[in-house]
């Protein structure tokens, strides 16, 4: 039997969303009928609304999609100013102030706090400048991922932003893919490096090479069903397929035709295609492809590049895009260190600025929560490196700092057990001003995600931090899984999950004594991720103890029972939730 | 009225009559379970796997971890509140640090 999301998604769905969102944006929050809350919000997230966790009623996440992280020449400035006028909530976060600028791991872009009576006028501006939210959340084609440098890459064989940019094009507000069975993530890689993440999509384009009539050709391998939620991650999978370029779009719209007609909607918790892949294996997957959803003879997969990928890896070659580097016109692209990809508003406007001073006002998100500023001339770079932004966001950050990532956690998120955002920056200070740092170690990556959704995208990091509870002198504390050795490059790994229910304040002194451990015990010149792989799964539970240090945590309380973390008087019952368009609180519905 | 129960977004609430009323992340303790061997789980609730009406309890299966012994598991059906009236919809949840008694139903009850 259907869920009752795809009942509602049966009624209305897509594009026609938005007609009622407006109405009901028109009127203001009280016109979206008592008993048709859940359904109408379960739409909205089609147009890149979530409305935010219990307390925070009427208050909506916003995310923007940005096929490939790109943002084009003025539309940071854009996305600053929006950020500025709309989205500032009742209370300022103590790290990040009133408004602010969430970077995500899908090179997406989350703002807070939206209300639902300013969405025209924040469509209106969005859209004049080519910028939307269309199919940034719910059961559809979500923003394209890929290396976030294409087009500006040495180590590049196929730019991969076109061909992501046509994806985005013919896929958006597409009726024929518009209502999947879930969400579908796609990630296109070009370089030889596999900055694209393909390992943890549903559906992967990653470069080969192949023979056709006798000439070489370069192209894509398709792979399907990875993913990391629900503590089923998984790898994607290789179908035998080899497209050219110019038939990525046909083969997006088979798979994708292809799920929306064999995904499950009876159970969404087995949706995703990974377990379709599971059930069906790739050769079935292949075959139904072949007979279904194409009309053009498949290819074999081609000759892969993924014995050179480097990326994240866990070497010291190329873990993520910070840093200067020279692009293939002489140009330099700059990736800056952007601590839980989190920026306040008024240095994303200077960032803008900077951008458009230096280089061609592009900018570019990373699946690291960090940003890069592209075509900065080389006669301006140094004068660029010294300007003060880039001391917040530096492009040569201490390693605990550039390899921190959160999710968005119980600050906003219903799903999430724990505050994450602001104790990762508690958590990357204290490491950097008290953990000796492992000889050689430059990039060490350290993922904190509040719940097993995992979009913190915790399983390919050195260290992987998850979401539990435990007891503490008996009280519940908010504490940590924590997982070692990570990471994707030729062989991927998930992270072995060796300490579990670790209370949070204790995690950075577990993280000290491991590191202390590692570089005892380490043989020369073997990485983290080597070390970790070296040893079984009892000795890697011997490798440290967690304990109090001198780090202090002031989110060990049930955050999720407050109705802002932050919020002086957190109790839910001071929430102003709901609001109306003016911020001003309105009585509950039922009271 | 008819009583509308569903758990949303990958199961991190359960909504009666479209209010969120239960939520994850919460510790709930479970006596006569299944999930482990402990005589009082310490149930970290980390998603509703299912929801349904037992009129007039409103039930759900919990997909979580027992935070003293670390097993990981579904519940039987826990009873997670009560339609005090049927004809205005009114719902009392029950106070989830209470103890629990998961309960293997003989009928399976839809929340359609």
């Amino acid at each position: 039997m259907p869920t009752k999301v795809e009942n509602w998604k049966d009624e209305i769905y897509g594009n026609e969303i938005r007609e009622h969102l407006m109405e009901f944006a028109e009127k203001g929050w009280d016109a979206i009928p008592d008993d048709e809350h859940d359904a109408w919000f379960e739409r909205f997230k089609w147009w890149g609304l979530y409305h935010q966790r219990k307390g925070q009623e009427s208050y909506f996440m916003m995310r923007i999609g940005t096929p490939n992280g790109v943002l084009k020449p003025g539309q940071l400035e854009v996305v600053a100013e929006i950020a500025d006028e709309y989205a500032r909530g009742p209370v300022d976060n103590p790290e990040f102030g009133g408004a602010y600028c969430d970077w995500t791991t899908r090179q997406s872009i989350q703002l807070h706090w939206i209300k639902l009576e300013d969405i025209p006028e924040i469509f209106e501006k969005l859209e004049a400048n080519d910028l939307g939210t269309q199919q940034a959340c719910g059961d559809s084609w979500r923003n394209i991922v890929g290396c976030p440098v294409a087009g500006k890459d040495k180590h590049e064989h196929i730019d991969a932003w076109p061909v992501a940019e046509e994806l985005h094009e013919t896929f958006k507000g597409n009726d024929d893919y518009s209502n999947l069975p879930r969400k579908w993530k796609v990630a296109v890689t070009g370089c030889d490096q596999g900055c694209g993440q393909g390992d943890i999509n549903d559906l992967a384009y990653e470069p080969a090479t192949k023979e056709v009539d006798g000439e070489e050709k370069l192209g894509f391998n398709i792979r399907v069903g990875g993913g990391l939620s629900r503590k089923e991650p998984r790898f994607s999978r290789s179908i035998d397929v080899w497209v050219p370029p110019e038939q990525a779009a046909d083969i997006g719209a088979g798979m994708s035709a292809l799920f929306r007609e064999y995904g499950d909607r009876d159970d969404r918790f087995n949706a995703r295609i990974k377990f379709l892949v599971d059930e069906w294996g790739t050769e079935k997957m292949r075959d139904v492809l072949q007979e279904e959803f194409v009309d053009f003879e498949l290819k074999t997969a081609g000759e892969n590049m993924r014995e050179s990928y480097t990326y994240n890896a866990g070497g010291e070659e190329h873990g993520d895009h910070v840093g200067v580097h020279e692009q293939p016109d002489g140009n330099y692209y700059v990736g800056l260190d952007v601590l839980v990809g989190r920026m306040g508003v008024d240095d994303v406007s200077e960032l803008a600025e900077l951008a458009d001073e230096y280089g061609s006002g592009e900018v570019r998100l990373t699946q690291r929560q960090n940003v890069i500023v592209t075509d900065v001339d080389s006669d301006r770079l140094d004068e660029f490196l010294d300007e003060p932004l880039l001391e917040t966001y530096s492009p040569d950050p201490h390693p605990f700092m550039r390899g921190s990532i959160a999710c968005t956690g119980t600050e906003f998120c219903s799903l999430s057990i724990v505050e994450t955002k602001n104790r990762q920056v508690r958590y990357a200070r204290w490491l950097k001003d008290n953990v000796e740092l492992p000889e050689g170690l430059t990039d060490f990556h350290i993922h904190l995600s509040g719940c097993t959704a995992s979009c913190a995208q915790p399983q390919i990091a050195d260290i992987s931090l998850r979401g539990m509870k435990t007891r503490k002198d008996g009280e519940p504390v908010e504490a940590l899984d924590i997982g070692l050795g990570g990471g994707l490059g030729e062989n991927p790994h998930f992270a072995d999950w060796v300490e579990m229910r670790v209370p949070a304040d204790e995690v950075p002194g577990y993280i000290e004594n491991l590191l202390a451990t590692f570089e005892d015990e380490r043989e020369e010149g073997q990485t983290f991720r080597e070390f970790v792989a070296a040893r079984d799964e009892d000795t890697l539970q011997d490798l440290a103890e967690a304990e109090e240090t001198s780090y202090e945590d002031p989110y060990m309380h049930n955050t999720k029972m407050t109705w802002y973390p932050y919020a002086d008087e957190d109790d839910m019952g001071d929430s102003p939730a709901p609001t109306d368009g003016e911020g001003n609180s309105l009585a509950p519905a039922d009271d | 009225m008819t009583t509308d129960v569903h758990q949303l977004d990958d199961g991190a609430w359960i909504s009666v009559n479209d209010e969120r009323r239960i939520n994850v992340s919460d510790l709930w303790p479970l006596a006569r379970h299944d999930v482990c061997s402990c005589e009082i789980a310490d149930f970290l609730v980390e998603g509703f796997a299912e929801v349904g009406v037992e009129h007039p309890d409103v039930q759900a299966r919990v997909a979580g971890r027992c935070i003293t012994c670390g097993t990981e598991g579904v519940t039987d059906w826990i009873t997670v509140g009560r339609v005090i009236d049927p004809e205005t919809g009114e719902f009392s949840p029950v106070d989830v640090t209470s103890v629990h008694v998961p309960d293997k139903r003989h009928r399976l009850a839809h929340p359609e």
